[in-house]
């Protein structure tokens, strides 16, 4: 059954309910029985109809402001229509009966408070019916809305590609091309695979750790070319860490801001050291790179870089402190913690 | 003609020197790996032409300029470097987008030959404008004696005129650096008020503002350093601290 028919039932259950209950009253009125039922159909049918007719206006227009002003002045006029109707078909069908004209006219005043009431509370509840369906669907729409943003936003974290990785590493491969055709042609083959992992969409969200590491060598490796002897690397893992899972193009950009941070905030050779190690179950990934006390701005150590992969974190596991940052002598360490989703 | 290229990235450097065997009157004097190695070359060759690159360790291309004194002709060599590029376009400095073409380099360095674009004058005025960028304005990088020293603006206490110089004092003393207040006053925005006409103070370290004389106002410091304020530095002191 629809919603709309549902509404229309309870009204006629209860229209026949309240007509049954004044025509009982009026028959212990000293009322005809002919006139006793007449005067309910009559005077409840009206209500009734007001009420059908209320409803279905809430359909197509309900004020957002002063809502309940609306429904109080509908009420009141729609219930004295009706009285008005009421009387004037009474007066035309039973108008020789002074009886029960006379009790008619005594309760009009209660008549008028009745119908106000039992109006009233229907055109409540099919405001409160309309006002609820109203926030159902804008609740589904949020919903949508949210998780849409929250994808997107997820996308984008995963995508950003740094112009300048971009530039140096082609103007580094045009380099190449005069003195070393091989070592162009296979630096474009590892630029090329890097780029493409890049572009992964959605449907590999999670990646191993052994198939984040060898995205992240062909990401060192260009480096490498690119800096020359200043860059060293090291990777340290345990085989049970080499297993678990974690989102994937994760670990490449703390690797990036590791190598900036290295690589421009000192002169001279720079390690990069990354460990990973399998603690209560979780993956704990850090990385390490020198770094100048003096010269580096504190601000910088939760900069941007590691401001959007503490973001996809939260975004992904919905908790805080996943990514810890210390620095230990002269060394900056970050410190990734993947709790692992049972699957 | 001595000519230095000035890259952290060593194939970057052999792009340029392969471009620029095709002039045997260019001559390479030397090739640097960061801006310290670029200031001591400069200072040693005095080359007619330098090319430089934006982004290096330690300090960039643009706070090596700063450090020397007349410097030499430029032209830039830079990956990606938007804030950067509208000011090359604006003093008629001529830049390179890696990885450039051999015309492209051919056409820079006959812009340059015939002395359309680059001449130190217009270097000059890069600098001006590219010094007062906020993107420059985190750090302030100067010579002390001998050595190349940078202070984190957070870093800085106050600073006091001294003639041609301003001096900039920090935990570890004062330094100078060769530029004006209105400079600093333009560069250093957020925690830093220009309390009077000789001082720029950070506004972390005021511990009291006590009244001195008539109409001025001393501030001191969580250093221990006292300052004088004057009317209008009063004025400026009390919309920034919300008093």
């Amino acid at each position: 059954m629809t919603s709309k028919k549902r509404l229309l039932l309870i009204n006629a259950v209860w229209w026949s309910v309240c007509a049954i209950i004044r025509a009982t009253i009026l028959l212990q009125q000293g009322i005809t029985y002919t006139e006793a039922i007449a005067d309910g159909i009559i005077n409840f049918g009206l209500l009734g109809a007001s009420c059908i007719f209320i409803i279905n206006n809430m359909r197509y227009y309900l004020p957002k402001k002063e809502k309940y002003w609306y429904v109080l002045i509908v009420s009141v006029a729609l219930s004295f229509v009706a009285l008005f109707v009421s009387r004037v078909l009474v007066k035309l069908l039973f108008g020789s009966d002074a009886h029960y004209m006379k009790v008619f006219e005594d309760a009009i005043g209660i008549r008028f408070g009745i119908s106000f009431l039992l109006v009233g509370c229907m055109a409540l509840m099919g405001l409160l019916y309309y006002t609820q369906e109203d926030q159902q669907l804008m609740n589904e729409r949020k919903n949508v809305t949210e998780k849409m943003a929250k994808e997107a936003e997820l996308f984008k974290l995963r995508q950003q590609l740094q112009p300048h990785f971009l530039f140096n590493s082609l103007n580094s491969i045009s380099a190449l091309t005069g003195t070393q055709p091989e070592k162009a042609r296979h630096m474009i083959q590892q630029l090329s695979d890097f780029l493409r992992g890049t572009l992964r969409k959605d449907e590999q969200q999670w990646s191993t750790l052994k198939e984040e590491l060898e995205y992240l060598e062909l990401y060192l490796e260009i480096e490498k070319v690119r800096f020359g002897h200043r860059l060293q690397t090291s990777i340290q893992c345990d085989d049970e860490a080499l297993q678990m899972k974690l989102p994937s193009l994760l670990l490449q950009p703390v690797v990036e801001n590791a190598i900036k941070f290295g690589l421009y905030d000192t002169v001279g050779e720079v390690c990069i050291c990354i460990s990973a190690k399998a603690i209560n179950g979780m993956l704990n990934v850090t990385v390490q790179n020198p770094f100048d006390p003096e010269t580096a701005q504190p601000l910088e150590g939760t900069g941007f870089g590691l401001a959007s992969i503490q973001r996809r974190l939260f975004l992904l596991f919905a908790r805080h402190g996943l990514l810890q940052t210390k620095t230990e002598d002269n060394f900056f360490i970050t410190t990734i913690t993947v709790p692992q989703l049972l699957s | 003609m001595k000519v230095v290229i000035i890259d952290d990235e060593p194939l970057a450097r052999s792009m340029v020197k392969e471009y620029l065997a095709a002039y045997p009157d260019m001559q390479l004097a030397q090739e640097c790996s960061d801006g310290f190695e670029g200031v001591k070359a400069i200072q040693q060759h005095q080359p007619g032409l330098i090319f430089l690159d934006i982004q290096m360790p330690k300090i960039n291309g643009f706070e090596m300029l700063e450090l020397i004194e007349n410097p030499p002709s430029v032209i830039f060599t830079t990956a990606f470097e938007e804030f950067a590029i509208k000011a090359f376009e604006t003093h008629a400095v001529d830049y390179l987008l890696k990885p450039f073409s051999k015309e492209r380099f051919d056409k820079a360095l006959q812009r340059f030959l015939q002395q359309k674009k680059g001449t130190p004058e217009q270097t000059q005025a890069l600098l001006e404008t590219v010094s007062s960028s906020p993107a420059q304005a985190s750090r302030i990088v100067l010579k002390d004696g001998g050595k190349i020293k940078i202070i984190p603006v957070p870093n800085i206490q106050y600073l006091e005129a001294a003639d041609d110089y301003v001096k900039i004092y920090t935990q570890e003393g004062a330094f100078l650096k060769k530029k004006t207040m209105q400079h600093f006053e333009d560069i250093l925005q957020q925690h830093f008020v220009r309390i009077h006409r000789s001082y720029i103070v950070n506004t972390q370290l005021i511990t009291r503002i006590d009244p001195y004389e008539k109409d001025g106002h001393l501030v001191l410091l969580s250093t221990g350093a006292r300052l004088p304020v004057s009317k209008a530095g009063y004025g400026k002191l009390k919309e920034v601290l919300g008093i």
